[in-house]
C-alpha cells in the first residue's frame, strides 16, 4: 500500500516537470529566429509564407498555440511534423527502439566493466590496480565521444576489420557494439570512481567495523554489508547517467549513422519543425522520469529500511 | 565550352571515360552516401530543397527533364518530343508512353498536370513552386486564385501542351527532383509518404530514418538494360570523418571531401586516383545592403574587393577547393568569360577608392554569417584583418544557416556571406539581379540597375541564342563592375569514388546528383 501511494505521488509530481519542459520549449522556439517556411523554400512567395504560417498555426499568439498543443497532447496526440507531415508519434516510434537499445547497451557496458573496476580498486587501495583503474577512469571521462568513436572506428573496422564502421544494419549487435561502447565509456568511468569512492566510505563505516569485529568473514561483510550500501550510490550515479547519455547519444548517433531520437531532435531544430522537437524533447524527459522512478522504487527493494511514506 | 571546363575540372575524368570504354555490369549494391546532415527531410520530394534529399530522389523518381552532365544542359526525359510554337512561348511535349509508375500504372499527361498543381499549393510553399511558376496560369494557383494551372493542356494522355510567361527553355526550370511527377491517384493518399512510387529506375523498399535509404531495381524503367544495378543504398554520413573511415573500409562508394580530407587525399597515392572534382554552379560572395549608405557607393563596394586577399584565402583556408570568382556567372557556366580577370589584390586602390567615396578614414559595419566553414565564419575571420588594414572594421553577427536565410531575405542585414545558385541557366541566374525580381526571391542585395534590367530584357526578348548569350555576358561584365558583392569563389565540389564505380557523372549542377540508371559496379566491388 505505502507503494502504490508513493507511485501515485512521485507519478503526479512528474506533471509539473513536463508542464514546465513543454512550456520552456514552447517558448524558446516562439523567439527563436527562424521558421520552417524559410528551411523549406529560398524564395517562397510572401502571401504563401503568411498561407503556410496560418495552416500551420503559427501565426496565433503563443498562448492560443500552447493552449491548443497542450489540449492535444492530453489526447495523446504530439502533432504532425511541419518537415515530413507524419504524426510525430509514428517519427518518435521510428527512432524509439534504435535509442533505447544504444543507450540500455551503453549503461549495461557502464555498469559491467564500471562497478566491479570500483569494487576492486577499493578493495585494494592505492595499489597497482587501484592506480590503474583510476586512470582508465579518469580518461574515459575526459576522451571526447567524437574522437573515441573515430579512434573505435579506426581500430576496430578498418585494421581489425572485425565490425563495420557504420550503419544500422539488422540492429544487430555487430553494429550496436562500437556505438554503445563510445556511450559507455563515460559513464563506465564515472560509475567506476563513484563505485570507489562509495565503497571506500563504507569500508569504515561504523556497522562494517561491528560486522568484522562480530568475527563475519571479510567475503561476507563485503557482499552483505558494503555492496548492499554501495548499491544505493550507484543506483542514483545510473539513474542520472541516463538522462546524460539521451543527450550525449546525439553525438554518437550522428557519427555512426544510427537512426535515433537525437539526430531526429538535432534536425528538428534545426529546420524549425517545432512539433518534433517539442514531441522529441518530451520523450525524452519521459522517459528520465521514468528510469529515475524506477530507480526510486529499486532504493526499496536493495535496503529495506528505506521507507516511502 | 561547357564541357571542356568540366574536363579542365575533372580530374576524374580518366577515371569516367575509362568506364564507357568497358562494358557495363549488371547486377550488385551500389552504396552512396548522403553527406549532408544526419537524415533526410521527407519522403515527399516535393516538400524539400535540400541536396541531401534528392541523392535518393534522382533514383525514385523523373521529372520533364533531366540533366546531362555530358552535355552541360538540361535534356528531354519523360517526353520524346518538344514542339515549340507561339512565339517561343508554348511548348508541345509529346510524352513517352513507356514509363511506368512503380506501381505499375502508366503515366499520363494527367500525372504531370496534378503534380505541377499539386506544387502550386499555395499553403504549402513547395520549393518547386518558383520553377512551376514560368507556365501561365501557376501563380494565379498559388495566389488562390485559380483551382488549376490555365497554361497547361492535356491533348491527350501522351501529349501535353504547356504555355509559359517568358521566352526560356523550360528544360532548366523541370529538370530537378522537385518537379518531380507523382502518379495523380497514389500521391494523394498518406501511405505515399511511408512508400512513395516514382517512375525512377530504383523502387523504395525501405527508409530507416537518420541512417538509410534502400532501393532495389524497378524492372520496367524505360530506358533498356537500365538501371544496371540490382540494388541501392542511401547511407546518411553527414561526419567527414566518419565517412572517410567507411571509404577506406570500403563500406561505401563514394563520399564527399571537405577541404581538410581533399588535401589528405591527395596526398594519399592510394587514395589520389580516386578524386572526382567539379565546378559547380554555385557562387560563394558577400553580399552588401546599399540601404546600408558606404555601400550605396559603388567605390566602396569595388574597394572591398580589392582588399581582400581571396586568392591567400581560396589557398590557405579553402585548400584549394574552389576557383576564384571573378563575376556572377560560375566557370561552369555555358557563358563563363574566361577573357574577365578578378580583381586583384590591391590594399592602396582600395584606399584611394574609400578617399574618393569619402570615406578615407574607413567605416564600421556588420557582417551576418553562419558556422559553414566554406563560405562562413572561418571566411570571416580572416577577411576581416584584411579589411581592417584599409580602415574598413567589420562586427561578426553570427547565426544558423536557417536564420541566416530568413536574413538575407527580410533585407535585415549590413553585409552577408553566403552560397548561392549560379547557373546551370545563366539568364535565370543573372536574373537575380534584375530590378523586378523581388527581395525575398533571389535579389538579395535588392540590386537595382537601369543599364542592367534593360540588357535582361533584351535578352529575354531575343530569338537568337548567340545574341542572347552577348547581352547575359554584357550583363555579367556589369556586375563585375558594379560589384553589388565581393566575388569570393565557385565551388569545387569534390568527391572520392571507389575505382570499382563506374559511369559517374560530373555534374556541375550538384556532384552528388547522379542518374543512378548509368552507374554501375565491377566484380572487384565488395557488393558485386
Amino acid at each position: 500500500m505505502p507503494m502504490l501511494s508513493f507511485l501515485i505521488r512521485r507519478l503526479l509530481q512528474t506533471i509539473p516537470t513536463v508542464l514546465a519542459v513543454v512550456l520552456l520549449v514552447f517558448v524558446l522556439f516562439s523567439v527563436v529566429p527562424g521558421s520552417i517556411v524559410s528551411t523549406m523554400s529560398d524564395d517562397a512567395d510572401p502571401q504563401v509564407e503568411l498561407r503556410m504560417k496560418k495552416q500551420l498555426g503559427l501565426d496565433d499568439p503563443v498562448y492560443v498555440r500552447f493552449g491548443v498543443y497542450i489540449a492535444k497532447l492530453a489526447t495523446g496526440d504530439f502533432g504532425t511534423s511541419f518537415r515530413t507531415r507524419e504524426p510525430v508519434t509514428t517519427m518518435i516510434a521510428k527512432r524509439a527502439w534504435p535509442t533505447l537499445q544504444l543507450i540500455f547497451t551503453a549503461m549495461a557496458f557502464a555498469i559491467v566493466l564500471g562497478v566491479p573496476l570500483g569494487f576492486i580498486a577499493a578493495l585494494r587501495p592505492g595499489g597497482l590496480v587501484d592506480s590503474a583503474a583510476m586512470v582508465v577512469a579518469v580518461s574515459g571521462l575526459s576522451i571526447a565521444k567524437f574522437w573515441l568513436g573515430l579512434v573505435l572506428m579506426y581500430l576496430f573496422a578498418l585494421k581489425l576489420g572485425w565490425l563495420p564502421s557504420f550503419g544500422y544494419g539488422d540492429g544487430g549487435l555487430k553494429y550496436l557494439l562500437l556505438p554503445a561502447v563510445t556511450l559507455g565509456v563515460s559513464p563506465m568511468a564515472l560509475l567506476a570512481r563513484t563505485t570507489r569512492a562509495a565503497v571506500l566510505e563504507i569500508m569504515t563505516a561504523d556497522f562494517v567495523r561491528t560486522a568484522r569485529s562480530k568475527g563475519m568473514s571479510e567475503t561476507r561483510v563485503v557482499k552483505w554489508h558494503v555492496m548492499r550500501n554501495a548499491l544505493v550510490i550507484i543506483l542514483t550515479t545510473v539513474g542520472l547517467q541516463f538522462g546524460a547519455l539521451m543527450g550525449q547519444a546525439v553525438v554518437v548517433e550522428k557519427l555512426f549513422s544510427w537512426p535515433g531520437i537525437g539526430s531526429l531532435l538535432v534536425d528538428s531544430v534545426l529546420q524549425r519543425d517545432i512539433p518534433a522537437v517539442q514531441g522529441s524533447i518530451l520523450v525524452v524527459v519521459l522517459f528520465f522520469l521514468a528510469i529515475n522512478l524506477l530507480i526510486d522504487v529499486l532504493y526499496g527493494v536493495i535496503d529495506p529500511r528505506i521507507r516511502y511514506a | 565550352m561547357f564541357r571542356m571546363m568540366a574536363i579542365v575540372a575533372g580530374l576524374g575524368l580518366a577515371l569516367a571515360t575509362s568506364a564507357e570504354a568497358q562494358t557495363p555490369r549488371k547486377g550488385g549494391t551500389i552504396r552512396m552516401t548522403a553527406p549532408y546532415g544526419s537524415s533526410f527531410t521527407s519522403l515527399d520530394i516535393h516538400t524539400t530543397q535540400r541536396a541531401q534529399d534528392e541523392i535518393y530522389a534522382k533514383a525514385l523518381h523523373r521529372s520533364l527533364y533531366i540533366w546531362n552532365s555530358a552535355e552541360g544542359k538540361p535534356v528531354l526525359e519523360l517526353a520524346k518530343e518538344d514542339v515549340v510554337s507561339g512565339g517561343g512561348l508554348v511548348h508541345t511535349f509529346k510524352l513517352r508512353d513507356d514509363a511506368y509508375f512503380h506501381n505499375g500504372r502508366k503515366m499520363t499527361a494527367d500525372d504531370i498536370i496534378w503534380s505541377y498543381n499539386r506544387i502550386m499549393d499555395g499553403t504549402k510553399a513547395y520549393p518547386g513552386a518558383r520553377f512551376v511558376r514560368v507556365i501561365e496560369g501557376a501563380a494565379a494557383v498559388e495566389k488562390g486564385q485559380a483551382k488549376e494551372i490555365s497554361g497547361l493542356k492535356k491533348i491527350d494522355d501522351f501529349t501535353l501542351e504547356m504555355k509559359l510567361t517568358e521566352k526560356i527553355d523550360p528544360g532548366f526550370y523541370f529538370f530537378t527532383a522537385l518537379t518531380s511527377i507523382y502518379p495523380a491517384d497514389e500521391a494523394a493518399k498518406e501511405s505515399f509518404l511511408q512508400k512513395p512510387i516514382g517512375l525512377g529506375p530504383f523502387k523504395f523498399v525501405e527508409h530507416v530514418p537518420g541512417s538509410r535509404i534502400v532501393l532495389e531495381r524497378w524492372d520496367r524503367f524505360y530506358k533498356p538494360g537500365k538501371p544496371y544495378a540490382d540494388k541501392l543504398v542511401v547511407s546518411v554520413m553527414g561526419e567527414a570523418a566518419a565517412r572517410d573511415v567507411a571509404f577506406r573500409n570500403k563500406e561505401i562508394d563514394t563520399s564527399v571531401l571537405g577541404p581538410a580530407q581533399y588535401v589528405a587525399y591527395q596526398a594519399d597515392p592510394d587514395l589520389k586516383g580516386t578524386i572526382v572534382e567539379v565546378a559547380e554552379v554555385f557562387t560563394r560572395y558577400m553580399g552588401m545592403n546599399p540601404a546600408f549608405k558606404p555601400f550605396a557607393d559603388k567605390r566602396v563596394r569595388q574597394a572591398i574587393n580589392y582588399a581582400i586577399d581571396t586568392d591567400l584565402i581560396i589557398n590557405k583556408l579553402v585548400k584549394g577547393k574552389a576557383y576564384r570568382a571573378t563575376s556572377w556567372l560560375p566557370l561552369t557556366s555555358p557563358l563563363y568569360d574566361k577573357t574577365m580577370k578578378p580583381y586583384p589584390y590591391d590594399p592602396a586602390k582600395a584606399k584611394q577608392l574609400l578617399t574618393e567615396a569619402g570615406y578615407p578614414a574607413g567605416f564600421e559595419f556588420e557582417w551576418t554569417t553562419s558556422q559553414n566553414e566554406s563560405w562562413g565564419l572561418p571566411i570571416v575571420a580572416a577577411v576581416i584583418p584584411m579589411l581592417d588594414k584599409v580602415g574598413i572594421k567589420a562586427k561578426v553577427k553570427q547565426v544558423e544557416t536557417a536564420v541566416l536565410s530568413e536574413v538575407i531575405r527580410s533585407g535585415d542585414y549590413q553585409a552577408f556571406i553566403y552560397s548561392q545558385q549560379s547557373g546551370p541557366d545563366p539568364q535565370a541566374a543573372l536574373k537575380c539581379f534584375h530590378s523586378s525580381t523581388p527581395q525575398s526571391a533571389c535579389n538579395y542585395m535588392n540590386y537595382k540597375n537601369a543599364e542592367f534590367d534593360k540588357l535582361i530584357d533584351e535578352a529575354g526578348q531575343a530569338d537568337d541564342a548567340a545574341k542572347r548569350g552577348q547581352l547575359l555576358q554584357k550583363a555579367n561584365a556589369l556586375l563585375y563592375e558594379e560589384a553589388p558583392v565581393w566575388f569570393f569563389n565557385y565551388n569545387k565540389a569534390v568527391m572520392a569514388v571507389q575505382p570499382w564505380l563506374k559511369g559517374i557523372q560530373l555534374n556541375a549542377t550538384e556532384l552528388t546528383h547522379q542518374n543512378v540508371e548509368d552507374l554501375w559496379i565491377d566484380e572487384t566491388s565488395p557488393a558485386k
